[in-house]
């Protein structure tokens, strides 16, 4: 079987440049880790051979790794061998890494790749078709109104210390279709832009778009519907405000 | 909840690039206004942008107990499987190619110095004989001598060759006409001349090992 190693990722020209941002303050800002010099030296190292020093370099992006895995197998254990198995792969191809790329970009679309070729040959896509359904048969080209939620708030990113905040959010995410979720997860949990996305999963720029405003409306909503049914009441609020 | 700039269905379709600041000047500017004046649109912008933040904190990246520690232990059995992978030609090669080394090395040995078998058990072989040197054998007999020796057994059938072929046949040297190639007790060193006055008694005595070798 043939392993799909990106062997060129060119570093995006961010989007968000300043002559671009009338507002700064109103844009996201992406806080995709820059790998360094320390990180480079790493990658030659293990490159000239120095084996021992690949643990050192990918343990940074271990989590963002699973992370991937899991978005595409939803399967703890298949999302852990499969990270296992795409960091095996990066090893044995890290000759084929250039400079120009972004490591953890060019790891990210390792994993994507072995999770996905997992996913066809464990035929998990059939069961994801039957989860696709239980959509209501809304396809991602369907104009998508969120819910009026007048009063939300926003939920402070101090809740995220919470386990419970945490779990509630995942699976929050779980309950998202497959493609809303691959798309969610490799733009805003792993920090890929629209390319490294559309390229990773093998689909357009349009449809990343598409995908990753559906699945952020609908996670508004789910959250601001856990708002209301008291998911972030133990909240710890400013006295004398009140999330209702 | 109209809005004159544009609609609330036309922001929720670009509020995502919004928030990512995939907007031109224009179009930014147009929502701006839109979210100043419609409560529910600015409701749906900070959901949007708190859902991003919330999942893009590194804080959502959790992975299993053990995770780190299970990995790292796989990533050093495949760096010591690589090794074991080179153990375990090396661990049969080596001997293998030392064993190869040593039995060629013996062979090489043997097909130098390796003595050919001589016709008598009782033979004296003989030290520094010049391997051209002519020699006469006879049917019969396990010695070979220089041409005229007054021992050759069976003259006529004699036979000439060097003594290089005679050794290889594994005719032993006369203990009298090659008797300076011999090394025997009598003479001591190999090579050493016989004294011209040599005594009877040692004469007898080299004739009973030329004999004892016949």
């Amino acid at each position: 079987m043939q392993i799909r190693v990106p062997l060129r990722i060119y570093a995006r020209e961010d989007v968000r440049t300043a002559s671009k941002m009338s507002e700064p303050d109103m844009v996201l800002k992406s806080p995709r880790p820059a790998g360094g010099a320390r990180e480079q030296d790493l990658i030659s190292s293990v490159q000239r051979g120095e084996h021992e020093s690949f643990y050192e370099l990918v343990r940074p992006y271990e989590r963002r790794v699973y992370a991937a895995a899991l978005a595409i197998l939803r399967n703890e254990h298949d999302a852990e061998d499969a990270a296992q198995e795409a960091m095996l792969k990066a090893f044995a191809n890290i000759r084929q890494f250039r400079a120009e790329a972004r490591f953890s970009t060019w790891l990210i679309q390792i994993t994507v790749n072995e999770a996905l070729m997992r996913r066809r040959r464990e035929r998990i896509v059939v069961m994801e078709g039957i989860d696709d359904r239980r959509d209501g048969g809304r396809n991602e080209e369907s104009e998508y109104a969120p819910r009026d939620f007048a009063d939300w708030r926003e939920i402070p990113s101090e809740a995220l210390e919470r386990k419970e905040v945490r779990q509630r959010l995942a699976e929050a995410l779980a309950t998202l279709d497959r493609k809303y979720r691959e798309v969610f997860v490799l733009r805003d949990m792993e920090h890929l832009n629209i390319q490294e996305t559309a390229q990773a999963l093998g689909i357009t720029v349009a449809s990343v778009k598409t995908r990753l405003l559906r699945a952020r409306l609908m996670l508004r909503d789910l959250l601001a519907a856990g708002w209301e049914q008291g998911w972030f009441s133990r909240l710890p609020f400013e006295k004398g405000t009140k999330p209702w | 909840m109209v809005n004159r700039v544009t609609s609330c269905e036309e922001v929720w379709r670009e509020i995502s690039n919004y928030v990512d600041g995939d907007v031109d000047a224009t179009l930014r500017s147009t929502m701006d206004e839109h979210f100043r004046t419609c409560q529910r649109c600015a409701s749906v912008l900070a959901g949007t942008r708190n859902v991003a933040q919330l999942y893009g904190d590194e804080r959502m990246l959790e992975v299993p107990a053990g995770f780190s520690r299970r990995l790292e232990k796989r990533l050093a059995q495949n760096s010591a499987g690589s090794g074991r992978r080179w153990s375990s030609w090396s661990a049969w090669l080596i001997p293998v190619a030392a064993l190869a080394l040593i039995a060629g090395g013996l062979q090489l040995t043997n097909s130098l110095t390796r003595r050919h078998q001589v016709k008598s058990p009782l033979a004296v072989p003989g030290q520094n004989i010049p391997a051209d040197l002519v020699v006469v054998v006879s049917s019969g007999a396990k010695i070979f001598h220089v041409p005229g020796c007054p021992f050759i057994h069976d003259k006529d059938s004699e036979r000439t060759m060097t003594a290089k072929e005679a050794i290889h046949e594994g005719y032993a040297p006369c203990a009298r006409c090659l008797r300076k190639y011999l090394k025997t007790s009598l003479t001591g060193k190999p090579g050493m001349e016989v004294a011209e006055g040599v005594s009877e008694g040692e004469e007898e005595r080299e004739e009973l090992v030329s004999a004892s070798a016949h």
